[in-house]
């Protein structure tokens, strides 16, 4: 399957260039990097600022900014079809969509701890 | 010492001239590329300054692409005006999509492309590509370089080593290029201009001092720090040696130059250096910077003057303190004495019972070099290194609450990238401004060029800040209202009396306006007319300073002082 994220126009995908840090763009890149991982998942971002084409390109991502401007932005893509628009989706609806666990920090910082000596 | 004569020396074909502010960087490198072009040579002139003056000096309209300077065949100048490059940056990467994308997914890449990184990466891609680009190299014997003042020319000479080393370590595919796209041929380009930076037979760097303490402190600074970033080939031009005294002012100033020279810093005394006599006129226009570098001078004609009764320091800060103003900038071109009219404001307040804070927003920080021990009085400065690395520490501790390690990598990666530090340099200013235990913040700020940029990145960060759905310090939100408050907040603009500084003031006050901040003091610092001096250049100087005076006291609406040049300075205000 084939996840995807249409964005707004970022500077860098964890958005730290910006004047403050957004948490959602901080688990979003997590969880993206982590599905980038698995198998039989594809999972890509695309931000306007850097990927302009891959926008151009989508005529369901087209259609949608024509319609609702760039607060349609992010849209979230599943094998091409619009899943959700105008706001990131959570860690649980990505797991959903994706049948992946989506392990939250709290166990993983446990297990790290646990697994260190 | 030699004289300096440029078209006598070896030199290599790229030359940067780098300095303190206010050590003549403009009219050393303009009367090399003049003289250079008269002794039959092509030369390409480009200032990198934000607030540059080339055009004050040639009296004619620059813009970056380069133009040809009509009375002397062979001279051609550019202006690189980041604002402008960004402009034009940004136009290249949106035109392709004006007709495939909706209009409003333009205005979000627009909105996006006028944000942190983009001026900084357009003005440094201009710089980088006139230095790597071949066919400059094959038209031009010469192509020189004049720089913003010290603090920002040192990031500015290190930046294509940093995105080098950046890309070269980069290992998530660089999410945090910010507008570097094209990776592949930038790269190439970063490699060489680093290489052409470092190679001796290529690129040298001309430090251009006063014969002054504090100039000679900088220009050893950068000259260290330059030459481990790899450009080694350096020489050091003292500009302004007074020759011949005969007066008590013009023997006070003769010493102070001579024994500052003597004690000058060690690694400056291995440079070859060479001397510019202390001229009697201003360096204006194509004639005289001709004649600058010139064996043969003009003879001195004086005129018959009456030395005016100006008002001194003292008025403005009553005004000040009656004022009860918070917020105290001073303002103006490198060299003129910001720092020092910054440290006379907030000793003589402190003095006067406040709790007064004295901060510097000078990456070069000259405060240091300041007595500062008086009751009431704090001091401070943005140091650039540790406010990145307290910028990248605050948000790695964040990215902990909700992160795995490895993932804090990318990250810690993206921290790396070149631009975080303008984003860490801003917070630290907002928090500066924000900090509430004095009575009076009086804040030295950099040149002018730096201030400018950082203003513009407070009017920029406040529109990302309206659209952010982060947390924002209240320092931030709260930045540009305070520094509209006229109630709150003065900005002193600080001049000499001469030509460039008063235009650099002049156009800096036009900024300020469009900002929305206002300002109404004016100072003008050093006046040789106050002395009284029957030396012939000193009194030619002298002279040459009545109608910038009279110029600032109109324009300021007689809101202004005037600040005798002080013969015993560096034993009364210095370390």
């Amino acid at each position: 399957m084939e996840i995807t994220l249409y964005e707004r126009a970022l500077c860098c995908s964890t958005g730290v260039c910006g004047p403050t840090v957004d948490p959602e763009l901080l688990m979003i890149t997590t969880a993206f990097e982590t599905l980038q991982k698995t198998a039989g998942v594809t999972a890509k971002r695309f931000n306007l600022s850097q990927d302009p084409k891959a926008f151009s390109q989508n005529e369901a991502v087209l259609a949608a900014i024509k319609a609702d401007g760039a607060e349609a932005l992010p849209l979230t893509l599943v094998d091409h079809k619009i899943v959700k628009k105008g706001a990131y989706p959570s860690l649980a609806e990505l797991s959903q969509l994706t049948h992946v666990s989506l392990a939250q920090t709290e166990t993983a910082g446990t297990k790290d701890n646990g697994g260190c000596c | 010492m030699k004289n300096y004569f440029p078209q006598r020396l070896a030199l290599t074909p790229y030359l940067f001239f780098t300095g303190k502010g206010g050590v003549g960087k403009t009219t050393i490198a303009s009367a090399t590329a003049v003289n250079l072009a008269t002794a039959g040579k092509q030369v390409m002139l480009v200032s990198t300054d934000p607030a540059s003056n080339l055009q004050d000096v040639f009296h004619t309209e620059l813009t970056n692409k380069p133009r040809q300077i009509s009375q002397i065949a062979g001279l051609w100048a550019a202006n690189f005006d980041p604002v402008t490059a960004a402009a034009e940056y940004k136009e290249s990467v949106v035109a392709p999509y004006r007709k495939l994308l909706p209009e409003a997914a333009i205005a979000n890449m627009e909105e996006q492309l006028s944000g942190s990184c983009t001026v900084e990466v357009a003005a440094f891609n201009e710089f980088a590509h006139f230095l790597t680009d071949p066919d400059i190299k094959q038209q031009f014997d010469y192509i020189i370089f004049d720089t913003a003042p010290t603090g920002h020319a040192l990031r500015m000479l290190q930046l294509p080593a940093a995105w080098n080393q950046y890309l070269d370590e980069n290992t998530h595919g660089a999410s945090c290029l910010g507008q570097l796209a094209g990776l592949g041929d930038k790269k190439a380009m970063y490699q060489q201009a680093v290489a052409t930076l470092n190679q001796r037979q290529l690129t040298t760097l001309m430090l251009v001092s006063r014969p002054q303490k504090a100039a000679l402190v900088e220009t050893a600074r950068a000259a260290v720090e330059l030459a481990n970033t790899g450009i080694k080939q350096q020489i050091l031009l003292l500009n302004g040696v007074l020759q011949t005294p005969n007066d008590r002012p013009s023997q006070a100033i003769f010493t102070q130059q001579q024994s500052d020279l003597a004690q000058m810093p060690a690694n400056l005394t291995t440079l070859p250096a060479y001397s510019i006599p202390l001229r009697p006129y201003n360096i204006v226009g194509i004639t005289r910077l001709k004649q600058v570098l010139q064996e043969k001078q003009p003879t001195i004609k004086l005129q018959n003057t009456t030395i005016n009764d100006y008002p001194d320091l003292t008025s403005v800060i009553a005004d000040l303190k009656q004022s009860g103003k918070r917020l105290i900038f001073t303002m103006g071109k490198g060299g003129v004495g910001k720092t020092t009219v910054a440290v006379k404001i907030a000793k003589a307040l402190a003095q006067q019972g406040k709790v007064v804070h004295l901060a510097t927003t000078d990456p070069a920080d000259h405060l240091n070099l300041f007595q500062l021990d008086v009751p009431g009085l704090s001091v401070s400065h943005i140091d650039e290194k540790q406010v990145l690395r307290d910028y990248q520490n605050q948000v790695l501790t964040q990215a902990k609450q909700t992160m795995e390690a490895a993932d804090l990598d990318y990250i810690a990666e993206d921290l790396r990238s070149p631009c975080t530090q303008e984003i860490a340099v801003f917070r630290a200013f907002a928090e500066m401004v924000a900090q509430k235990d004095c009575d009076v913040m009086v804040i030295d700020t950099a040149p002018t060029g730096h201030t400018l940029l950082l203003l513009d990145s407070t009017q920029r960060y406040v529109k990302e800040v309206a659209r952010t759905t982060g947390d924002v310090p209240p320092a931030i939100t709260e930045l540009l209202p305070r520094l509209r408050d006229q109630t709150q907040t003065e900005i002193v603009m600080v001049t000499l009396p001469e030509t460039t500084p008063v235009y650099e003031s002049l156009r800096l006050k036009v900024d300020l306006k469009r900002a929305g901040i206002a300002h109404t003091w004016w100072v003008v610092n050093q006046s040789m007319l106050a002395t009284a001096t029957t030396n012939d250049c000193l009194q030619a100087r002298a002279q040459n300073e009545i109608p910038w005076i009279e110029k600032v006291r109109s324009l300021s609406q007689q809101h202004f002082a005037v600040i005798p040049w002080q013969s015993d300075f560096e034993q009364t205000q210095l370390r």
